[in-house]
This record gives structure tokens, sequence and C-alpha cells, in this order.
């Protein structure tokens, strides 16, 4: 099993016919993900990709096509605009890769994604992947191998290097999830601990945050009451000094919360096992399952 | 993007937040004019620089008379004011804004930020002004006021007053603050600021409300749609070498240590740092290059990390996603042959064309070492400079 994405995905682009839009889509269907259509504003009726069709709108793809997941490449100034117009389309899962947007556009989008049944992952995230099914962003498909371990992170990258470790140890993942590292995201650690609690494919689940904000501890506290299955963290920039990526006010409402120091020790104390060391991620998981 | 007190002033002055009348100089022969222009019995000098605790730094002066505010702007000026926030360097004061001196009743603490926890725009206010707001926080939690704003309707007056009575504001100053909140979060919006903080918001003893100081924070992701605020940035209070790293989009800052590093990826890059650390070694930098970096991003990645004469060797942790391992190690190649670079270097590659990237290493010539794992090539970097 898994979460969020799988065989009954099915996928479309917005922005698809960008240069970063068309390689992606072109890799998501190699990796076996149902992709529908796509969407660019102008380009209606065209196609790409083969037989993919290009519609105006996210509406007629969905009225065409079925779509049920989207994925965004639209330029920052034009993301927010896109996720409205995915969600008012009725889209269930909505992927935002896009980096930089301004984040009072998403404060107007969280508002409203809140009276809708959309669910929003990202922005400024790698996507989704859920190995062997179907994959939705830009990660490198094959890292990744099929297994039980899934995995929450706020950043790209580091979460290649914990897959890495995983499937070097002939470890497999249910489902990968970036959760994107903007100070407004629309899925947060709580909500994609829910997923894997329930989650019969899943066994272990690895969390790996980042300074800044308090969401890794409200996910701890959630994990020590309901999630009943082992948990290895990691939080980077354990060396991060302070003030420079967290603003003056910020720092104020999470009180001493946002440093890695807080969070590690806030986390093991419920029940997470937390490494030092983002080497040792791999071999933590690999005793927890 | 950070912004000086005078450019926040103006921009306030825009949305009519009331501030007090000032005048921006930089040489001290302007203040004897600039103090009778004003025209008050008592005016500030007030030091123009991006830290906070000015006055502890001696940065703010009052001057009872024009001849009084010379000589404080002729001591400020030029000065390296080091203030809790400036650390023990300091920051040379180029500006000083001379303002009207006040009668003050009461000082209170009015902050507007996005608030990660609710992802939504969060007003905070308090009693006790002028101090910092922190240590409020941590003290006395109870004593500090918190708003929600739904982005739908904005501030509307009862918002408004509700934060005004919560602050006791009574009589003519109570309608003043009325407007003087709605205005605030208007311009927060439509500036696109990440944080706007008033401290202290006064309260004058004959019933003024005024922003006394003002510190902005301007979003850098909405800064396309503000060309006008762009030029408000001040390359002099910046890092020199962030200056040049965002200039190639470089994710860069500059931190104490020894081992440069460049890694892709800004969850990696700090990974990379803690490791370092966790090896017995100090990391000099963060440097993200991205997921887009070609030769060219990679030497001027070198370059800059290069510039801080404290570096004694590199570490390039680089997990290849949509970057492959073989033109990142062809740029590593090109731009380490054409520096001439001397420190050793320490690469660990993963991902996409791994092998390749390897083997382009090896046949260069160049005496690079490979780290087998980021553990293992944080050690190697660590023993390398030793």
């Amino acid at each position: 099993m898994s979460i969020l994405v799988d065989k009954n995905t099915r996928l479309i682009t917005q922005g698809i016919t960008g240069r970063e839009g068309t390689f992606h889509t072109e890799q998501a269907m190699k990796y076996g993900t149902h992709v529908v259509g796509g969407v660019t504003p102008g380009k209606g009726g065209q196609t790409v990709l083969g037989k993919t069709p290009v519609f105006n709108t996210v509406q007629d793809a969905v009225t065409k096509t079925k779509a049920n997941a989207t994925m965004i490449f639209v330029p920052p100034p034009f993301a927010a605009d896109a996720i409205l117009e995915a969600a008012d389309a009725g889209i269930a899962l909505i992927i935002c890769i896009t980096e930089g947007i301004p984040v009072s556009d998403m404060v107007d989008v969280y508002k409203y994604l809140q009276g809708t049944e959309s669910r929003l992952v990202g922005p400024n995230c790698p996507g989704v992947i859920s190995p062997g099914k179907a994959k939705i962003g830009i990660m490198p498909a094959h890292i990744h191998k099929k297994g039980n371990v899934g995995i929450i992170s706020r950043s790209g990258t580091l979460t290649y290097e914990a897959v890495g470790q995983l499937t070097a140890l002939g470890i497999g993942q249910s489902t990968c999830v970036g959760i994107g590292g903007d100070p407004i995201i629309g899925t947060q650690f709580i909500d994609v601990l829910k997923l894997f609690q329930k989650d019969r494919g899943t066994k272990a689940i690895c969390m790996i945050g980042e300074i800044g904000g308090s969401a890794e501890d409200e996910a701890a506290y959630y994990i020590k009451k309901h999630v009943t299955k082992p948990v290895v963290g990691f939080i980077a920039g354990q060396t991060a000094p302070p003030g420079r990526r967290m603003g003056h006010a910020g720092a104020i409402i999470s009180g001493g919360q946002g440093t890695a120091e807080g969070k590690m020790k806030i986390m093991k104390r419920c029940g997470i096992k937390v490494v030092k060391s983002p080497a040792d991620l791999g071999k933590t998981i690999q005793k927890a399952l | 993007m950070k912004i000086h007190e005078y450019q926040a002033k103006e921009i306030l002055r825009k949305y009519n937040v009331a501030v007090p009348n000032g005048v921006l100089i930089s040489n001290k022969s302007e203040a004897v004019q600039a103090a009778k222009k004003i025209g008050t019995d008592v005016v500030v000098v007030k030091a123009q620089i991006h830290a906070g605790g000015r006055g502890k730094g001696g940065g703010v002066k009052l001057a009872k008379s024009p001849q009084e505010a010379e000589k404080y702007a002729g001591d400020i000026l030029g000065m390296t004011l080091v203030t809790p926030q400036t650390g023990t360097e300091g920051r040379l004061v180029k500006k000083v804004l001379i303002e009207e001196g006040m009668s003050i009743a009461r000082e209170l603490y009015m902050g507007i930020l996005v608030d990660r926890e609710t992802s939504q725009v969060l007003i905070m206010a308090s009693e006790a002004g002028g101090m910092e707001i922190e240590k409020v926080a941590e003290a006395t939690p109870e004593k500090i006021i918190k708003e929600t704003v739904d982005p739908v309707i904005g501030v509307q007056p009862y918002l408004a007053r509700k934060i005004a009575f919560a602050l006791n504001i009574k009589g003519a100053a109570l309608k003043a603050v009325i407007p003087f909140i709605i205005n605030l979060y208007d311009a927060f919006v439509k500036e696109d600021c990440s944080m706007l903080e008033i401290n202290p918001l006064v309260i004058t003893s004959d019933e003024r409300v005024l922003a006394l100081d003002a510190k902005v924070d301007i979003d850098d992701n909405a800064m396309y749609r503000h060309k006008d605020t762009q030029e408000l940035r001040d390359l002099d209070e910046e890092d020199p070498l962030e200056v040049e790293a965002s200039k190639f989009h470089l994710n860069y800052i500059k931190l104490d240590g020894n081992i440069g590093c460049m890694v892709n990826g800004a969850g990696l890059a700090m990974a990379t740092m803690d490791i370092i650390k966790l090896s017995g070694g100090e990391p000099a930098n963060f440097l993200d290059v991205g997921g887009g970096a070609d030769e060219e991003t990679i030497e001027n990645g070198f370059r800059i990390i290069l510039s801080d004469p404290a570096v004694k060797g590199i570490f390039i942790n680089i997990f290849g996603g949509i970057l492959r391992c073989d033109i990142l190690a062809r740029g590593v190649v090109a731009a380490t042959k054409k520096l001439k670079i001397k420190v050793p270097i320490v690469v660990r590659m993963e991902g996409t064309n791994m092998e390749e990237g390897h083997q382009i290493l090896k046949d260069s010539g160049l005496n690079f070492a490979i780290g087998d794992g980021m553990k293992d090539g944080a050690k190697k970097v660590v023993k390398a400079i030793k």
C-alpha cells in the first residue's frame, strides 16, 4: 500500500508546455504514472509528448479526462493562481513544485483551500512518489525501491539522501512525501503522519525536518499520542547561526522552538528515534524495523 | 530584504500611518538646518543601520538645540556602531535621521507577521513597548496580545478596537489608533512585508499615536512586483560575499569555520554543515547551488567560497536529481583548473550519472579525494586540513 499517489492517480501538469513541465511530465510517464493531460492557457487543443492533450483551463481537463491530481510547474508570479484554479476545478490532490511564491499569495491560497476538498502538497517541494506505482514531482526515480518505509520531509535533496541510504540497505519505501520548505505549505507533517499511521503498507516512518517554525514539535506531540509505528527523525541545521533564516518576529512566536536543538529534544521526549548525523538515517530505520 | 528605519517610515507615511517629522542627513553640516526645519525644542538624532539595539550602542541621542544636534550627528556619522545585534565588528553609520522630539505618555509594541502556526497574518501587540519583545514573550507571554487576520476581510474596525481596548488605550488616542492599525495592516499586505514592527508605538501626552520606530522586512519572493522597493536595498549593510553570491542566484551564507561547502538543496546543505561539525570540523559557509547548476554556477560558487581567506579545504556534497553528476564533475574540473585551486577538495556524489561523474574526476589528473557517502566525505575533508 501507499498514500496519496498510486495506480488510481490520473495526473495533469499545469505548465505542461514549459521546459520543466514537459521534462518532468515525461519522467512521470516513464515511471508509470497515469498522465491524462496538461494545462497551458492559450495552448488548448495541442498535444505534447505523443498524444497527451493540452487544455486551456483545469476545468476543461477535469471534464474531459477525469483528472484527480495535478502537478504545478507554473512560474512564481502565476503559481498561486494555478493552485486556486485547480482547487476550483475540484482536483483532489494539488502538488505545487514551484519555488519562490510570495508568502502573501500563499496566505490567501491557504485560506481559500480551507473551504474546499482539495489537498495541497508544497509549494517549493520535490513532490510525492509511491515507488513502483507512480510519481508526481522532480525526484530521481531510480534511487527509490518499493517497500514499507514512509518518508516525510521539508527538504528535497535531503529526502533523496535518506532514500539513497535505505535503498542501499535493501529497504524500500511505501511513499515519500516532500512537504516543502516554505513558511506556508498546504500539507503539514501531522497530515502525512495520519495517513502513514492508517496505511497498512507502511511499517516505519522517517521524518526529516529543519530549523524554523514549530511544525516538528507539533508533529512530535501528535506522534506520542496517535502514532504506534516506529518513527526516526532528523533535524537539519544544528549548526545554523541563529537569526539568519528565521525572521526576527517569527522567532517570538515559536519562543525558542525554532532551533534544531529544541526540536530534537521534544522529538526525543515524544519517543522518536532522533539521529544527530544525517548519515545514520538508513541504519537507524533498519534497526527500528 | 531589510530596509532602514527612514525608508520604512516613508512607506508608512504613504499609507497614512503617523510617524514623527524627520529629515535624513549624511553630513553633520546639514544637522542645524534639519533641526531648525523640524522646529521642536528637542530633536532626536538616530543612526541608520539595519541592526536593532542602536540606543544601547550610543546610536540614538536627544539634542536640546540645533547645535547639539550637529554635535551628535558628527559623533554618530562615521562611527562604527556596535549593538547587541551587529556582532562585535559593528556597522559603519553613513546616515542619521533627525526627528522631532515629543512628550511620550506611553510606549507600546505592535508587530505584524506571517504566523507559521496558523499560516495566516498575525498582529501582535503589547503594553510593554520599547523593550525587546522576545524578552517580554519569554518572561510574560500573557502580556502579548495576538490577533489572527482573515485575509478575505482584512483588519476591520472591530478587530482594531479589540486590540486597542486590550492595550488600554482611551480617549482621543483610541480614535487615532483604530485607523493606525488598519492602515498598518494595509501597508503590510500591499508592500508584501514579511515582518513589520513598531517598537515603540507611542501615545504622546497630547494623545497623538505615532510609530516612533519602524522595522520592515520585505518578502524577497515578492520583489518582482515592487520595483520601487528594490531600490531601497542597501548593499553596504550586507556581507559583500553574500551580495556577490546573490548576483549569480547562489544562496550563500558566510560562517566562521574553515571548511567551504558546496551542496545542492538547502536541507542537504544544512545537513552537510552539521556532519562537518560532527566530524570535528567547522563549516565556513552555507552554499546551495540549486537544482539547475551548470559549469558557470560551480565556478562562481568556488570563487565565492575561496574569497573567504579562512577556507582551508572544500567539501562538495551533491545528490544528483535534476542536477546530473557528470555535469557537476565537468564543472568542478574546469573550475579547479581555471581558478588554480590549491586547497584540498573532497567530492561526494550520488544519484543521477554518478559513475560518469567519478570517471571524469579520475581522468582529470587533478587530485580530488572521493567521499563514499557524506560521513566519509566529511571525515576526509576534516582530515585533509589538519
